[in-house]
């Protein structure tokens, strides 16, 4: 890479600032703010307070079920990276392989990206509705009697499916690019190397989709933790009641829902924690793996 | 320009919950106070649900942007009548602005809910409500029962006939709200220390004792029996197979009536009051009300405040009171409003109107006020969990109660510390 010298320290300082300002502003300034009131219980008009130490964080850890919380969040956001990924690869390397009609088809699979979760949400409210809902309809065929708000898998299953659908048509869209930049040579080579098609896909056409797969890993996880939120709102119906939840909307719950603002607050830094740990691992560990061209 | 320069008017605002047809009759509320007058205009906004516009309230006083009323909802009025500062009692704005009042005029269950341990009145109660039964008059004339008064009658006689005749006897939209905190209402339990919570904030929740123990066992008997239904937390899921004619009894709130009333049900609906259990008291009492009352919030100019209480004067006045209660089936709050609906005829025509009030109005005991616990909507969502639980058969009645008291407890004491 070519470095840029600047003769002038401050024309940099000054092309850099309106951004450090946005962070700063946006990201540093709350999250402080946020690690501050993490260490009280306030009164949410902000009247009375009380310092509290470690006592939230305390409480949150003692409490068996936020526990159970973070352990659904931990599958939830598994399952959905690994579907909404492995579907997308699968879609987009037929769909790469067709010649009539592809702009059809790729439109048609990337259409999903414009729904937004909320909506997403509702679809899936309006499929798996008790009384009359084609999904609830189709697993009563088999005998089951599919109830989302009663039963705790049944509600899980509906915003996994939803959570996936919403997102395999962005991966799919990063994928099918990916794999058409790869160069047509290095196909051709490989076709003559090797005549098994899955041999010429993991050995040659996986490792050259590795940054576009390591950037979309990223993208999902975070999608999964926290972009679900809409879903998960819209599914259990702003209801938490008896139902799973991931952690950013039990941030939602205690803090906006339920106005515990100390509470919530631990729970928030607990987050960026995760969030942190996850970059650490990603760049220090999964990255080092991967060839970029 | 001139002319507002000339005749200057007072606006105020109104933050509210209610949505759709509900909306629509705060908006006329608002154009007919409006029209009455020339000197204040109120705008009312409405902000989402409950839980949304107490959260808006609460940003906008820290930014110093509060509206002038803010619509608060049961499971809320603790946190805002515990901010002190934040509100005026509605009793001192109206004396301090000359408006007549006096607390004895508002109906008994509604008269104390959103008042002090001293019994000032601190929110005006607007939409008021009471969980009733509603039943499926075509059900249980199949069945060939009358609408059972205590549990003991319906687990007994009205169940197993309906069952009989083809209906899922019983279902419920509110768990928290019909078959705790008014559960305890009607059988004149005590449902927290502290004389329910008025009286401090070093309160204990009273809710794991052995008669709400027994109902919910017998719900989960009833359950197995195909006596009773439950359909999830949402209110909705569990109303729909009543409109359907699935469900012969659905316990719902005296405000769903005008919305049930403009449905094409295919059967023809009427309402009585909430069964009790005669084996925990042979003289069941009032219930609670839900639903939501108006706060003037604090830091407003006297002109403004002048606006606010006058609003309350019209909210309050019969004729208006009356338009409401009609209009949406939340209660007529104030005697004089009761008096004008049944002077009109309102409840020969329409019988199942007047149960909500009826109920508000049966004997008051001890315990029968209301309630006041802080960080209270983390107490229900606690309960819909654990009653969620029960119900799926993933725990026991006695874990579900003995988590609902610590946690509910803990919950207690953290808020009394944000008081600190």
């Amino acid at each position: 890479m070519k470095r840029a010298l600047f003769s002038n320290i401050w024309l940099p300082v000054a092309l850099l600032l309106p951004q450090l300002v946005i962070i700063a502003v946006f990201f540093y300034w709350p999250a402080g703010y946020a690690v501050q009131s993490s260490f009280y219980l306030q009164d949410p008009f902000g009247f009375g307070s009380t310092f509290v130490g470690a006592g939230n964080y305390q409480s949150l850890f003692r409490n068996n079920e936020y526990l159970k919380i973070a352990n659904f969040t931990l599958w939830f956001t598994v399952i959905v990276t690994f579907f909404s990924l492995a579907i997308a690869l699968i879609l987009a390397v037929k769909a790469d392989r067709v010649i009539r009609g592809a702009k059809t088809y790729r439109t048609l699979l990337m259409w999903v990206y414009a729904v937004a979760p909320p909506v997403a949400g509702f679809i899936a409210v309006i499929m798996f509705n008790q009384s009359w809902g084609p999904l609830t309809e189709f697993f009563a065929l088999f005998g089951y009697r599919f109830q989302v708000g009663v039963n705790f898998n049944d509600t899980a299953f509906a915003m996994i499916l939803t959570s996936i659908w919403k997102q395999v048509p962005v991966n799919f869209i990063f994928f099918l690019s990916g794999l058409q930049s790869i160069p047509r040579s290095v196909r051709e080579a490989a076709l003559i190397d090797n005549r098994s098609a899955s041999g010429r896909f993991w050995t040659v056409t996986f490792p050259l989709l590795a940054p576009t797969g390591f950037f979309l890993l990223i993208i999902n996880i975070t999608y999964a933790l926290f972009d679900t939120f809409g879903i998960v709102d819209t599914v259990v119906k702003g209801e938490p009641g008896n139902n799973p939840m991931t952690l950013v909307y039990k941030v939602y719950v205690d803090g906006f829902r339920g106005n515990d603002l100390g509470g919530s607050s631990a729970q928030s830094v607990v987050l960026m924690a995760l969030v942190l740990a996850l970059t650490f691992v990603q760049f220090r560990l999964v990255e080092r793996r991967i060839h970029y061209t | 320009m001139m002319s507002s320069a000339a005749v200057a008017q007072t606006e105020i605002t109104l933050w509210h919950a209610m949505g759709g047809a509900l909306g629509e009759s705060v908006n006329a509320l608002a154009e007919g106070f409006n029209a009455s007058q020339s000197d204040y205009v109120i705008t009312p906004v409405f902000k989402g649900t409950y839980e949304e516009t107490l959260t808006a309230g609460i940003a906008a006083f820290r930014a110093g942007e509060q509206p002038n009323i803010i619509q608060v909802f049961d499971a809320g009025a603790a946190t805002v009548i515990a901010a002190q500062g934040a509100t005026v009692p509605v009793q001192d704005l109206m004396e301090a602005n000359g408006v007549d009042f006096d607390i004895e005029d508002y109906i008994s269950g509604v008269r104390y809910f959103y008042a002090d341990s001293d019994g000032k009145m601190i929110g005006m109660p607007f939409n008021s409500s009471s969980p009733i039964m509603y039943y499926n008059v075509q059900a249980l004339e199949a069945a060939g029962v009358t609408p059972p008064a205590t549990w003991e009658e319906f687990q007994d006689v009205t169940a197993p006939a309906l069952v009989e005749a083809g209906y899922i006897p019983l279902a419920q939209s509110h768990l928290p709200w019909i078959f705790t905190e008014n559960f305890h209402s009607r059988h004149n339990l005590p449902f927290a220390t502290n004389n329910n919570g008025y009286d401090g904030l070093d309160t204990e929740i009273l809710v794991n004792n052995p008669a709400i123990r027994a109902h919910f066992t017998a719900l989960r008997d009833w359950q197995e029996r195909g006596f009773f239904e439950w359909y999830g937390t949402g209110w909705g899921d569990n109303q729909t197979p009543f409109e359907e004619g699935k469900v012969a009894i659905w316990l719902g709130s005296s405000g769903s009536f005008g919305g049930l009333s403009q449905l094409d049900l295919p059967f023809d609906f009427s309402a009585g009051f909430l069964p009790y259990w005669e084996a925990v008291t042979t003289s069941p009492t009032q219930s609670f009300i839900g639903g939501a009352s108006l706060f003037a919030m604090a830091d407003k100019s006297d002109a403004e405040n002048a606006a606010t209480a006058a609003f309350f004067d019209y909210l309050a006045s019969p004729e208006v009171q009356y338009v409401w209660h009609r209009d949406t089936g939340y209660v007529p709050i104030t005697n004089a409003s009761y008096e004008l609906a049944k002077a009109d005829g309102h409840y020969d025509r329409f019988p199942a109107a007047e149960v909500g009030i009826q109920q508000l109005s049966l004997p008051s005991g001890e315990h029968t006020r209301g309630y006041r616990m802080g960080f209270y909507v983390q107490i229900r969502d606690v309960m819909n969990r654990e009653y969620g639980r029960i119900l799926t058969g993933e725990t026991s009645v006695e874990d579900a109660f003995n988590n609902i008291e610590t946690e509910a407890n803990e919950l207690l004491a953290r808020f009394a510390q944000t008081q600190g």
